[in-house]
């Protein structure tokens, strides 16, 4: 049995503590918005953030993830109000199929914390998550209006 | 589709449940849960509820590229209704069977949702609004001619009354509607609604991760399951020991699905795929066993020069004006190879089977495609089936098939009563694709004194689309897509170049892989085939690439290139910055792009794309532009990366670290210019990918001197020409 802090609430999952904490929070709770893309870390769909972290989470077996504090896509925004990220996804209209924005709204939540106005160079190093529909250049520009925001 | 040519329709129940039209799984514009609707529609497209809310059905699936936006768009302008108070519903295609297909076709693919539906979305739309208008006319008893129409309120100006859509919705639920071929459509010139940079209505659900994928279905007490298929495509199962993994956590059932793949059916997919991965198989991997890449390359070599092949565009003689004396040849020989979809949501379906029904949920760009595969591998009869159509992560043509939809039913079938969520691993995906074909392509011009190309030879030799997926549709075994943007003249696309003589020609040679609809289909190639050879012919013959063009484009092919010309700023390079260009007409849409890049130490730079697009008209500029910067990455990912290689008859490529797409540090950036001239319908979706490619190969040759002709670019050492 896993507990895990899951979006500030405690929750339980029966499963193999080697499962990847991406498949217990999408099969075992449920929280869908985060996404299967390669499960070898390489597409970045699956990030969430480990203890304020973006942490690809098909690569992370479930044990190494107790105790700590996960937010997924569905903990960012508060009381139903959008993160300032979120907020300049929909003002840039960023997604197109949408399946990789979790991951890349997660990914550019935790840069913006470490860096909250990121160069290009500083973009291009740490958000290498894949976006087949191309949206790299609205991407970029949520980022920077983000930043201002 | 031809699907249904077999379907008895009378034996199919209207409404397919009890209540008339039921919207089963309604996906909501707005994101809120909608009620099915029990509101009388106006029309097929059109239901308006009493407080004024308009809900707009159309059916061409929506993946990202917006035409779920766009085709409301243009049936909210012949409307006449208030676009904030308008949501859109998708019809399930059981629906659209009962009603005699009323919504028309339900695929996007090939870059047809807009073009191809907007006459008869428009004419919906535009017939609702007859129809709202005579109901309050009716009222009033007055002439429907006195009446106007703006943002679904209805005046009338002699008595001064005033009412609205939601209030003679009903009664107009009753009007006989107009004959749709006598109504008069509105000229987009005075278009306010469509043409507009409207916004989608689902970006916030994007972004809180509430857009429900196939791969999200949640269905009550519903399991999942993990497939493994022959390595080698054509393969078969021989035996499997499931005794070995039933005992392994989680795991329900282990089942052969078909005659190709084993699954293991699980409580969450982990333990799915762990035990499908420990499953011993043992497998047939039949005759192919031993086909390789270079197996592949020596046959369509071998079709380069063969005698027989099929012609897809023959203008004068080529062969004789090549013969005449004085004429200069040039030739060429390209390779272009494999290329998966890689679409980011893996391939995936749920089915839920019992003895009397069978209910698909799966994120497909044909529902009606999916619809019939349903029937098919069910056995049940078509007023038995049905299929919901999900969010989709990435089509990109991969999903107008429907092999993931019949395995799902297969394995289903095997757990009557109980909901499985089949899903592919990214494994699975990168080796059973239908990928994009593979083909090596010949090309011979001859030249005379003057510098001008008196003959155009070009021979393809490779792999068939509609061979692989529906050789029904060959035409006297000839593919005629296989010429996408090369024949003579069609709206679809032709070759652009006015040469006197011209042989297009192909030389059919098909792999045991599995050749697919792959986001701009035949261009792809073709574009890099024609825009880099014409740009050999340029720099062989010392003529400028633009100027040389312009000696011989077709005028709106050339309108396009000269826009990109002009605003790349070409013939005036940075230092150590290089232009390069192309067009292309396909899809029916004329497209150009220059690309400016620098090529430092054998490492490519592409800084900057200046593209242009003239699909005749444009519904919503936002999202074309959107579309056009997202195909350069698509189309930059396959020319950087994009290869699919074979060993032993099994794909080579498994995951993204061995098939790499690009990132966000190449992402050149891409300036748009739209030049909708009017008179056509072209696509969007797709006909930029073609033009993305030889523009940037032309830059490195440059930029270096370095003509490439084999693909992808990360196999080639530009340092050294």
């Amino acid at each position: 049995m896993a507990t895990l802090n899951v979006n500030g609430k405690t929750m339980t999952a029966d499963v193999d503590p080697r499962t990847p904490l991406l498949w217990v929070i999408r099969d075992s709770l449920g929280l869908t918005g985060t996404k299967y893309g390669c499960g070898i870390a390489q597409c970045g769909c699956c990030t969430v953030h480990i203890d304020g972290v973006a942490t690809r989470s098909c690569s992370v077996p479930v044990s190494a993830a107790a105790g700590k504090k996960i937010t997924t896509i569905e903990g960012l925004a508060i009381d139903g109000k959008l993160s300032k990220v979120q907020q300049a996804w929909v003002d840039s209209e960023v997604p197109q199929c949408g399946y990789c924005q979790s991951g890349m709204v997660m990914a550019v939540s935790a840069l913006l914390k470490d860096k909250p106005k990121p160069t290009n160079d500083e973009i291009d190093a740490a958000i290498t998550n894949i976006c087949r529909c191309g949206t790299y250049q609205q991407v970029r520009e949520a980022i920077h209006a983000a930043a201002k925001a | 589709m031809n699907a249904f040519t077999h379907i008895d329709r009378r034996s199919f129940l209207v409404g397919a449940s009890a209540g008339g039209l039921s919207l089963g799984m309604s996906l909501s514009f707005t994101g809120a849960a909608e009620a099915a609707v029990t509101m009388p529609e106006v029309n097929a497209w059109v239901v308006v509820k009493p407080d004024d809310s308009v809900v707009i059905r159309v059916v061409r699936p929506d993946m990202g590229q917006g035409s779920m936006t766009g085709l409301a768009q243009l049936v909210a302008e012949e409307l006449e209704c208030d676009w904030s108070k308008v949501s859109t519903e998708y019809p399930t295609p059981g629906e659209n069977l009962a009603r005699k297909r009323v919504w028309g076709a339900m695929n996007s693919t090939g870059s047809q949702a807009i073009r191809s539906s907007q006459d008869y979305v428009r004419r919906g739309g535009a017939a609702a609004r007859i129809m709202l208008v005579q109901a309050a006319a009716d009222e009033w008893k007055v002439p429907a001619a006195e009446c106007t129409v703006e943002k679904g309120v209805i005046s009338h100006k002699g008595s001064g009354k005033k009412t609205s859509f939601g209030k003679v919705a009903a009664a107009a639920a009753k009007i006989a509607p107009p004959d749709p071929k006598g109504i008069v459509l509105k000229d987009p010139k005075t278009w306010t609604i469509a043409g507009k940079p409207l916004k989608r209505a689902d970006t916030i659900d994007k972004v809180t991760g509430k857009h429900s994928f196939g791969i999200d279905v949640k269905l009550p007490g519903m399991m999942i399951a993990a497939i493994r298929q022959c390595p080698v495509n054509g393969g078969k199962v021989k035996s499997f020991e499931s005794a070995r993994v039933e005992g392994m956590r989680g795991v329900k059932k282990v089942v052969q699905v078909g005659e190709e793949a084993v699954a293991v059916v699980a409580d969450n997919f982990w333990n799915a795929k762990q035990a499908v991965l420990a499953l011993p198989v043992v497998w047939d991997e039949g005759k192919s066993a031993d086909v390789s890449s270079e197996t592949i390359a020596a046959i369509l070599k071998a079709g380069l020069d063969a005698d027989e092949a099929f012609v897809g565009n023959r203008i004068g003689d080529a062969k004789e004006a090549l013969a005449q004396p004085g004429v200069r040849k040039i030739e060429a020989v390209y390779a272009y190879p494999f290329q998966n979809h890689a679409t980011m949501e893996p391939m995936n379906a749920t089915a839920l089977y019992t003895a009397d029904k069978c209910e698909v949920w799966c994120p497909t760009q044909n529902a009606e495609a999916a619809l019939a595969v349903t029937i098919a591998t069910s056995g049940l009869p078509a007023d038995k089936c049905e299929v919901y159509k999900t969010q989709l992560g990435g089509g990109f043509g991969r999903r107008g098939r429907a092999d993931f939809v019949a395995q799902a039913i297969l394995i289903a079938k095997q757990l009557p009563g109980t909901p499985v969520k089949l899903l592919w691993t990214r494994e699975e995906d990168m080796t059973h694709c239908s990928y994009h074909p593979i083909t090596q392509c010949k090309l011979t011009a001859g030249v005379d004194e003057k510098g001008n190309v008196t003959a155009w030879k070009m021979r393809i030799s490779g792999q068939s689309i509609i061979a692989s997926l529906a050789p029904e549709r060959l035409e006297n075994g000839m593919d005629p897509a296989t010429f996408q943007g090369l024949t003579a003249s069609a709206p679809e696309g032709a070759f652009g170049y006015n040469i006197p003589n011209v042989l297009i020609d192909h030389a059919m040679r098909n792999t045991h892989l599995t050749a697919g609809f792959w986001r701009g289909v035949n261009s792809n190639h073709n574009a890099i085939y024609v825009e880099s050879f014409i740009d050999e012919i340029a720099h062989e013959t010392k003529q400028d690439p633009l100027e040389f063009r312009r000696k011989l484009l077709k005028p709106k092919q050339l309108a396009v290139l000269n826009a990109v010309a002009a605003k790349a700023g070409y013939g005036k390079p940075a230092k150590g910055r290089a232009f390069g260009l192309s067009s292309m007409n396909t899809f029916g849409s004329y497209v150009a792009a220059c690309a400016e890049v620098s090529v430092v130490d054998g490492k490519l730079t592409i800084h900057r794309i200046v593209a242009a697009t003239d699909p005749g008209y444009i519904v919503n500029p936002a999202l074309v532009e959107r579309q056009v910067m997202g195909s350069f990455v698509y189309g930059l990912s396959a020319l950087l990366y994009g290869e699919i290689s074979v060993k032993n008859g099994a794909v080579e490529q498994t995951n993204f670290d061995t098939y790499n797409v690009m990132r966000m540090a190449e992402m050149p950036v891409v300036e748009v210019i739209l030049a909708p001239s009017g008179g056509f319908w072209g696509g969007v979706g797709e006909p930029t990918i073609s033009v993305a490619a030889p523009a940037v190969l032309n830059a490195i040759f440059a930029a270096t001197g370095k003509r490439v002709r084999s693909f992808p670019l990360m196999n080639q050492d530009l340092g050294t020409v």
